[in-house]
């Protein structure tokens, strides 16, 4: 019992002396926590910023901490209300309702992040992240969507430029398309599959290109089904069934095609591109995604972005402020853009001369100009809906018309189950 | 120790003893087991996203999930893993056990290769699986039948092939355990029965009848309900076998767990997914006392 309360009494003199010594280091820096998933080039690319941030600021220090993407979400909820977690903390866009509702972020401050001039800066997507007068969330960077193709088949096959339209797409997906003697495919002209990127091309470019317009009422309602959704969705069928230049599953993975170099063109995003410049052997170019027959242009693009936290008070929210507001210059969307391969968010920063006309992004950033954002409430459930109505008309004979007025229906349920 | 410990009689200390060693598991499953299990049941009265607060919706996700066609399908879909896969995995894992018994030429290797697949990860066979299904020019299947000159079969990318193919490789995979639990079983039989029967110049096949399989009956019946558990949470194989579209197409494939998992984790929706459970923790219950009435000693 003695050797016990001996014990206890230590304790409480060691606590007490813990206290005491925090209480003197209040001269010392301020240290915030950001917190991203891991993903290698997010975190390199991160880890330059806080070096960078840190020598311009040395009284603030910033704790990076990662987690595997699956366990994210989960993580982010626990810790916030706890008050333990990120001061700073990086989010999809697609979840700042939930986030906002949950009490999880705050607003941006308006003194150092004027609406005016967010919306002066940024390209007009990132509106998307603006409730009521304020901002509550900002991107580093952006994705959008370009055509990749492999030039060695082209040049193979005696084409000498990219398609610009969409009848120039069918025509040189046709030249690119091999078949063995029984008829299976060996090379397919374009990878074809919702899976992939395609659910955005077709939602926010294909639909549009044919004279729609997908949804209305800021994503909350669905409006593809009309005569443009089916026009598109024939289109795209069309190109397995009509001009049978490709075919859903080639090689398991449209990616995989492209890279194998069994697939004359892939659409797909700029993350893309470290794994493609990997691979030996495969020579390839990129260029804008194909334009109507009539010259109307469109992109999708997302993005991720970073926001304040409910925990960061006082010092500290002066601090994560000072970070926010470094790690949304056009200086952090160079070095973003260098390491990671995601674009700019800002036109000043991403519309450099030397970025248009860049190989490799140069597209991509092109493309910037005239995307458009979906709002998303489930992305893998409302992509879910997008290979259903595929694989109807594919593997059911399901009429488009039919196809994509089910798929309206479907994915009408989802945003009702969520807005509700 | 404790004055108070050395003040038990014997058999108070031996109490104390079993207790202190039951301690662990008991916390354990409490907190680890029961705890959620219960949390389980609650949530799935509430709505929940993960974020914000938990409210409370009664048993609108049950009703919900009745009115759902597509919990329907997958409802159907687990009962036909199970139907097919576990009647057919014993009668393979028998058959084999049965023949290897009487094989000595290198038994033991054979027995190693049967056991192999139940050593390797589901995962990264799945992934083979799903490359030998694949369409010409990579599909080992797809290429053999085309050098044939006969006409690709799609596998995964059918309404109606895709769930057999999937099944292939699970009872494959399950084979090598039960394969040598019923060799364990069939090694336990006395010997001295099956001298007396051949005395009695009785045929194999009422040997395997009257005396083998009566005698594996435990065996079989720690079988069935092992495997039919199995079939019941199908999920690693179907999930990684169809990950661009998970248990598609059109949801043909997709099994009970999957349809849980996307629920929870996709969409979000955990109440929703928490009554699906609930729904998974009632089949598993309700089919696992049924095999074992049924399996019991009249």
């Amino acid at each position: 019992m003695g050797m016990v309360k001996h014990l206890l009494t230590g304790a409480v003199a060691g606590l007490a002396m813990t206290f005491g010594s925090l209480s003197v280091k209040a001269s010392e820096p301020v240290e915030i926590e950001y917190w991203q998933y891991f993903f290698e080039a997010r975190v390199k690319a991160m880890s330059t910023l806080v070096d960078n941030f840190e020598k311009a600021n040395p009284d603030i220090t910033v704790k990076m901490t990662h987690f595997p993407y699956a366990d994210y979400r989960t993580k982010v909820a626990a810790a916030i209300p706890a008050g333990i977690g990120p001061d700073v903390v990086q989010l999809f866009y697609g979840w700042l309702n939930d986030y906002i509702n949950a009490e999880l972020i705050q607003p941006l401050p308006t003194d150092v992040f004027s609406v005016a001039q967010i919306e002066k800066d940024f390209f007009p997507m990132v509106q998307a992240m603006k409730r009521g007068d304020a901002y509550y969330a900002l991107p580093t960077a952006v994705r959008s969507l370009a055509l990749f193709y492999n030039t060695r088949l082209f040049e193979e096959a005696g084409i000498t430029k990219p398609p610009a339209t969409l009848d120039e797409l069918v025509e040189t997906a046709k030249k690119l398309t091999k078949r063995d003697a029984a008829g299976n495919l060996t090379q397919v002209g374009i990878t074809l599959g919702m899976a992939g990127q395609d659910h955005h091309w077709f939602r926010e470019v294909l639909v549009r290109q044919f004279g729609g317009n997908p949804y209305l009422d800021d994503y909350k309602t669905v409006n593809y089904n009309s005569d443009a959704g089916k026009a598109a969705l024939d289109f795209y069928t069309g190109l397995i069934t009509k001009n049978r230049v490709t075919q859903l599953g080639f090689m398991d993975e449209a990616q995989a095609a492209f890279k194998a170099g069994r697939a004359g063109m892939h659409i797909d995003g700029s993350f893309r591109i470290g794994a493609l410049d990997r691979t030996r052997g495969l020579k390839w170019a990129v260029a804008e995604l194909p334009a109507s027959n009539d010259g109307v242009k469109s992109n999708y693009s997302s993005y991720w972005v970073n926001g304040i936290t409910t925990k960061a008070k006082g010092e500290k929210f002066e601090a994560a402020v000072k970070f926010m507001k470094y790690i949304s210059s056009p200086e952090a969307m160079q070095i973003w853009l260098d390491t990671v391969g995601e674009l700019p968010a800002m036109p000043a920063a991403a519309l450099t001369d030397e970025n248009k006309m860049n190989e490799k992004f140069g597209a991509f950033i092109r493309g910037l100009g005239y995307a458009n954002t979906t709002i998303f409430a489930n992305e893998s459930g409302q992509r879910q809906v997008m290979v259903d109505m595929v694989n109807k008309v594919m593997l059911e004979k399901m009429p488009t018309a039919q196809a994509i007025a089910e798929a309206a229906t479907e994915e009408q349920k989802i945003l009702d189950g969520y807005y509700k | 120790m404790h004055v108070w410990f050395h003040g038990l009689t014997i058999n108070g200390k031996r109490v104390v003893w079993a207790w202190s060693f039951l301690a662990l598991p008991i916390v354990f499953y409490v907190v680890i087991r029961f705890y959620p299990t219960l949390n389980a049941f609650y949530l799935s009265l509430q709505d929940w996203n993960l974020l914000g607060a938990r409210t409370w919706s009664g048993f609108d996700n049950y009703a919900r999930l009745l009115a759902d066609p597509v919990f329907w399908q997958v409802f159907k879909n687990t009962f036909v893993y199970l139907l097919i896969g576990t009647p057919l995995s014993l009668v393979f894992a028998f058959a084999i056990a049965y023949y290897l018994d009487q094989v000595r030429f290198m038994h033991g290797f054979i027995r190693a290769l049967y056991f192999l697949p139940f050593l390797t990860t589901a995962v990264a066979m799945a992934w083979v699986w799903r490359w030998f299904y694949q369409p010409v020019p990579i599909g080992v299947f797809n290429n053999a039948l085309a050098s044939f000159g006969i006409s690709q079969l799609p596998f995964l990318s059918s309404t109606t092939q895709a769930l057999p193919a999937i099944l292939a490789p699970a009872i494959w995979a399950g084979l090598g355990f039960q394969i040598i639990i019923f060799m364990a079983g069939i090694r336990a039989i006395p010997t001295s029965f099956y001298e007396a029967a051949r005395i009695d110049g009785v045929s194999a096949w009422v040997i395997l009848k009257e005396i083998t399989l009566p005698l594996l009956k435990p065996t079989i019946v720690f079988l069935v309900v092992f495997s039919s558990i199995g079939f019941l949470r199908i999920f690693d194989h179907v999930f990684n076998m169809t990950t661009n579209d998970p248990g598609g197409p059109l949801n043909t494939t997709k099994p009970l767990v999957l349809l849980i998992y996307d629920t929870a984790f996709n969409a979000f929706d955990m109440g929703y997914a928490a009554a699906l459970t609930v729904i998974l923790f009632l089949v598993l219950l309700v089919v696992s006392l049924l095999q074992l009435r049924l399996l019991r000693d009249r």
